[in-house]
């Protein structure tokens, strides 16, 4: 068993730290909403998670294309990692959504563009981890992933643009007035405060668990390297 | 013609090709044998383009592989263990359908004349898909010298022929290779390898472990060689 | 076999080649490979036969499952008619490249001296043709069925542009799914979360056209599906290699 790194433990430390400043942040620092209430401090979280499902996607495209230039297994594996996690943090963010919409919009979904796009890029990745599973030859597998990770990454954004469109074109549809984000109500500071240091957080988080996840692949190959060595004798 | 340089290939943590070493000269037959996952179709693949390698230097015609795969590709005709061939096209559409891929000039009387040399003048309006497996096989070797490519690869090119079917084959060969032409040919039976070819490498663990010409070498020391470098 | 023996040498050696470098080679081999697809379809007609009927079916269906009547069917007939193109696209995607993997087509087509996406425009040219067909025959019969007129220019431009995006895409990732060992469920689920952006346009720019809307309102649709069509060509274009190639 190979030793944790330094800089990794020192990471575990400062995420944790940082995550439990984040939830004083959230809990008792920022002020309530005087709408909406306490329910409103989904909303730190509910942006931060959405935050790293993206940026997990653009990583995966980014490092998807590097290892087709370069071919190198490591990119492939980063891509791999960054979609797992982003996948993970796309479904809190959407759950979440749906928390915070129940007392706010009376219901937990409508077909709002943000919400459409985020189940679409959910079921791209799903889609993703699916072609995968469906490959046995491992150059082949990290090739089509990074292929779909491009793609895919591409095609969410006009996703976006599209549903958009459609709504303002039809401005009958509820929720075309974004009630999700900034505009829904005025931050101020210390909420502002909040905000930015759960973006912050989420990102260390982020950070921090796609390193834990390459260094468990890299552990589990060892392992299956040792087994092949074993065997072989 | 071909030249390959400690070739590399790697399957995610398997290597199969380790360091392989491999050369040959313009019109020389050389079978290549060895046991099952020695990595025979793997290095056959690589020398046809299909493959890049992990690392090492291959070049073939004189071109380096991947880098010029386009120039490699129009001198090279491949036969593989599956026919290439559209089962819903006629024997004459298939060799059409390729002489136009391949940009030949006068495809017509090329395609004649290949229909004529793997004897399927008489069923070239058919569909491949009622062929039988021996003459799928002969006009994927029809498809392969279409071009008239100066090196021809062979991945064992007898699998799921009969006796006759197998002997037709083997003129068939002869024929190519006593036309000039460079030919690399995998096979699993040492025989069949010792009767066709010049030279024979035996493929073992991902390297040429052995290589010998069929001049220098009595026929029936064949397995035992073969046995000696398989089974270390 | 005596015919073997006899010709032991072709009478003519001198085989000469085209360039296939060039522009001339490309655009040669791109048609090769749609009169190929072309040849045997109209041999088999297993890929059309399969799609159209199934097309058919899908309109059935929607028939009971919408209650398709005068009402709600202006509202609804580009939504049908768009999962129905989409529903019966993927059948022939999947077909047409399954042919290209079954005897080892792929690699006839890989040591092909062409350029890789000389094969993606040759496949997706001819799957766009079928789709095409299966759509000519769709929307009369469409048509006949419940009694709207389907036949303006504005609706089938609309329909082109729409198929363009969609084989654009789907020639792509069929070309991955094949290869896949789960390949019969996989493209339907790879396709369809990426196409989207193309189907939204589609469906409301055919919308509008039936529903008598303002050019002006059915404009930016058009112009999204034509800047979606546009990124998915390129995209497609520059991946296509890693895709086929090992």
């Amino acid at each position: 068993m190979e030793p944790m790194p330094k800089v990794l433990k020192a990471l575990n430390w400062i995420t944790g730290a940082l995550f439990v400043v984040a939830l004083y942040m959230v809990l008792f620092f920022a002020p309530r909403e005087a709408v909406m209430g306490d329910v409103q401090r989904v909303f730190y979280f509910h942006v931060a998670a959405g935050w790293v499902g993206a940026l997990a996607f653009l990583v995966t495209a980014v490092t998807g294309g590097i290892y087709l230039a370069r071919g190198e297994r490591r990119w492939d594996l980063v891509a791999l990692a960054s979609v797992e996690i982003g996948v993970i943090f796309t479904f809190a963010n959407i759950v979440s959504g749906s928390i915070w919409a129940r007392p706010i919009w009376n219901t937990w979904w409508t077909w709002d563009p943000r919400l459409v796009t985020a189940t679409v890029m959910e079921l791209v990745y799903l889609a993703y981890l699916m072609l995968r599973q469906g490959i046995e030859d491992t150059d082949r597998r990290a090739r089509f992933g990074a292929v779909y990770g491009i793609v895919g990454f591409l095609s969410v954004p006009l996703t976006f643009l599209s549903i958009r469109i459609f709504r303002t074109i039809h401005p009958v549809v509820i929720g075309s007035s974004d009630p999700t984000a900034l505009g829904a109500f005025d931050m101020i500071p210390k909420m502002r405060v909040a905000f930015f240091f759960s973006l912050f957080t989420f990102t260390f988080v982020y950070v921090t668990l796609l390193w834990h996840r390459l260094r468990l692949q890299r552990l589990s190959e060892k392992v299956e390297q040792m087994k092949m060595k074993i065997l072989s004798v | 013609m071909i030249d390959v340089r400690g070739l590399v290939k790697t399957f995610g943590l398997k290597s199969v090709l380790r360091g392989l070493e491999f050369h040959v000269e313009r019109g020389e037959f050389v079978a290549l044998v060895g046991p099952n996952g020695a990595g025979k179709t793997t290095f056959l693949r690589i020398l046809a383009s299909l493959s890049r390698p992990s690392t090492g230097e291959v070049r073939v015609a004189g071109y380096r592989l991947p880098a010029q795969a386009a120039a490699v590709r129009i001198r090279l005709g491949v036969v593989s263990h599956q026919p290439l061939l559209y089962g819903d096209l006629t024997a004459e559409e298939n060799l059409f359908f390729y002489s136009r891929m391949y940009g030949l000039i006068n495809p017509e009387r090329r395609v004649r004349a290949v229909l004529d040399m793997v004897g399927l003048q008489a069923r070239r309006r058919d569909l491949v898909r009622q062929f039988s497996r021996g003459m799928q096989q002969r006009l994927a070797i029809g498809r392969a010298i279409l071009h008239d490519p100066e090196i021809l690869l062979f991945d064992e090119p007898h699998t799921g022929l009969d006796q006759e079917a197998a002997a037709m084959l083997d003129t068939l060969l002869r024929d190519v290779a006593a036309r000039d032409r460079t030919v690399v040919m995998t096979s699993h039976n040492l025989d069949r390898a010792a009767d066709l070819a010049q030279r024979i490498d035996i493929l073992s663990k991902g390297v040429i472990a052995a290589s010998v010409k069929r001049t220098e070498i009595d026929p029936l020391d064949l397995p035992k060689l073969y046995r000696s470098v398989t089974h270390v | 076999m005596s015919e073997i023996g006899t010709t032991k040498v072709l009478e003519d050696n001198l085989v000469t080649l085209r360039r296939t470098s060039g522009l001339g080679g490309y655009l040669r081999a791109i048609g090769a490979i749609v009169w190929k697809d072309l040849a045997a379809e109209l041999r088999s007609r297993e890929l059309l036969g399969a799609m159209l009927v199934f097309a058919l079916l899908v309109v059935l269906i929607f028939n009971f499952a919408l209650e398709l009547d005068i009402r709600t069917r202006e509202t609804v007939t580009s939504g049908v008619l768009w999962v129905t193109f989409a529903f019966a696209g993927t059948l022939g995607l999947n077909r047409s490249m399954a042919v290209e993997k079954d005897r080892g087509c792929l690699d006839g087509l890989l040591l092909a001296p062409v350029d890789r996406s000389a094969l993606y425009f040759g496949k997706a040219l001819g799957n766009l043709v079928f789709m095409l067909i299966v759509e000519a025959i769709v929307l009369p019969l469409y048509s006949v069925l419940y009694n709207t007129n389907l036949f303006q220019p504005g609706l089938l431009a609309v329909i082109l542009l729409g198929s363009i995006g969609y084989v654009a895409v789907g020639t792509l990732l069929s070309s991955m799914a094949v290869q896949a060992r789960t390949r019969d469920v996989l493209l339907p689920i790879l396709l369809f979360p990426v196409v989207l952006p193309v189907l939204v346009p589609a469906v409301k720019a055919s919308n509008g056209f039936l529903l008598g809307f303002e050019m002006a309102e059915i404009w930016s649709w058009l112009n999204l599906l034509i800047v979606y069509d546009v990124v998915f060509i390129a995209v497609a274009f520059m991946v296509f290699d890693y895709v086929v190639e090992e």
